[in-house]
């Protein structure tokens, strides 16, 4: 009898690895787990491309919420994003746009032709900022709330379906925190 | 085709020494880190293998031609010039990448099968081994014995 059981251990050994391996099959190994979900936006201070004299730092993301759009012009999905982006702004969404590694004049173009969807424009052009906020490529696009914050960050294409799907319920609940921190004390 | 004694030939034959000269000006663009000391040059070869590329992957930042392992690398040639330790560039990294950026992940309740794994199944097949052996070495005394007693 036990000789049996000892002839299964392969059986569930095989069983066992199937299982944990199944788990990794399919999974997305492209877009990484951010490191800064849950901190808050590192400090900076980065010139505004409206006028060069002009600068931001992390105030900027306080007192309401916001995204933070990584964009560039070399960068193809941005201009598939962009639209997009243009929409949101008009239902009133606060973005902030960095303009990673690009070059003044064809960011401003950009732009000009395609529309402006951002309530500030950043310009890092070594992409220091970008590499504090642990960025490998354009487009990325961090959720961040009132308290300047990061909740979210997504490698790629933001377009209505992610934007249901992992944007706004974030905010839905984030704002649920809010009213019940508001509404706490009463 | 015979095309030999066709004008395109010179042509033809300019687009291909511009297309075998592509590697080579490729190659040029190698970027240029100083240091103070040999030991630090030492450093940052070592630390460069050991910090993988985010956009790439499988590759280590010092294989990689992503921009991104341009900035890293800088950073890192940066770091080790201002006297950073290793494992202050490491956590500098790991803070904004993740523990993903490190080829040597840390020792902690996620990557307690990744380390111990191995020792693990290296610690059960020597027993398997040593029990079968001896398994296999009582049977034959006991045949040896077997035999001896037949010869008396």
């Amino acid at each position: 009898m036990s000789r049996y059981l000892w002839g299964l251990i392969p059986l569930f050994i095989f069983a066992a690895l199937a299982l944990l391996l199944n788990d990794g099959l399919g999974r997305d190994t492209e877009t990484l787990p951010s490191a800064l979900v849950g901190r808050p936006v590192p400090e900076f201070e980065l010139p505004a491309m409206a006028s060069a004299q002009d600068s931001y730092d992390q105030s900027i993301f306080t007192g309401r919420w916001s995204l933070l759009n990584i964009w560039a012009t070399w960068c193809p999905t941005c201009y598939v994003e962009h639209p997009y982006f243009i929409e949101l702004a008009r239902s009133g969404v606060a973005i902030v746009g960095l303009n990673y590694k690009d070059n003044d004049d064809k960011a401003r173009n950009y732009l000009a032709e395609l529309g402006n969807p951002y309530t500030e424009v950043l310009v890092d052009k070594r992409g220091t900022l970008a590499l504090d906020l642990g960025v490998y490529g354009a487009p990325e696009t961090f959720l961040i709330n009132p308290e300047g914050k990061i909740l979210l960050r997504h490698a790629g294409e933001v377009n209505a379906r992610v934007w249901e799907e992992k944007f706004v319920p974030l905010m839905a609940d984030g704002m649920a925190d809010y009213r019940a921190q508001q509404g706490g004390p009463q | 085709m015979m095309t030999g004694m066709m004008p395109g030939t010179k042509i033809l034959r300019r687009w291909l020494i511009l297309l075998i000269s592509v590697p080579v000006l490729a190659f040029a663009a190698i970027d240029v880190y100083e240091f103070d000391t040999p030991e630090q040059e030492a450093r940052f070869r070592s630390l460069t293998q050991e910090l993988r590329c985010p956009k790439c992957q499988n590759q280590s930042i010092a294989d990689s031609d992503a921009d991104i392992s341009g900035d890293m690398r800088m950073r890192t040639a940066e770091m080790i010039r201002e006297g950073h330790t290793d494992r202050e560039v490491v956590d500098f990294f790991r803070e904004r990448y993740g523990d993903f950026v490190s080829y040597r992940p840390p020792f902690d309740a996620t990557t307690l099968l990744l380390w111990l794994g191995p020792g693990i199944v290296l610690l059960a097949g020597g027993i398997l081994i040593v029990r079968l052996l001896r398994r296999a070495n009582a049977a034959a005394d006991a045949e040896a014995d077997n035999e001896e007693d037949e010869d008396l």
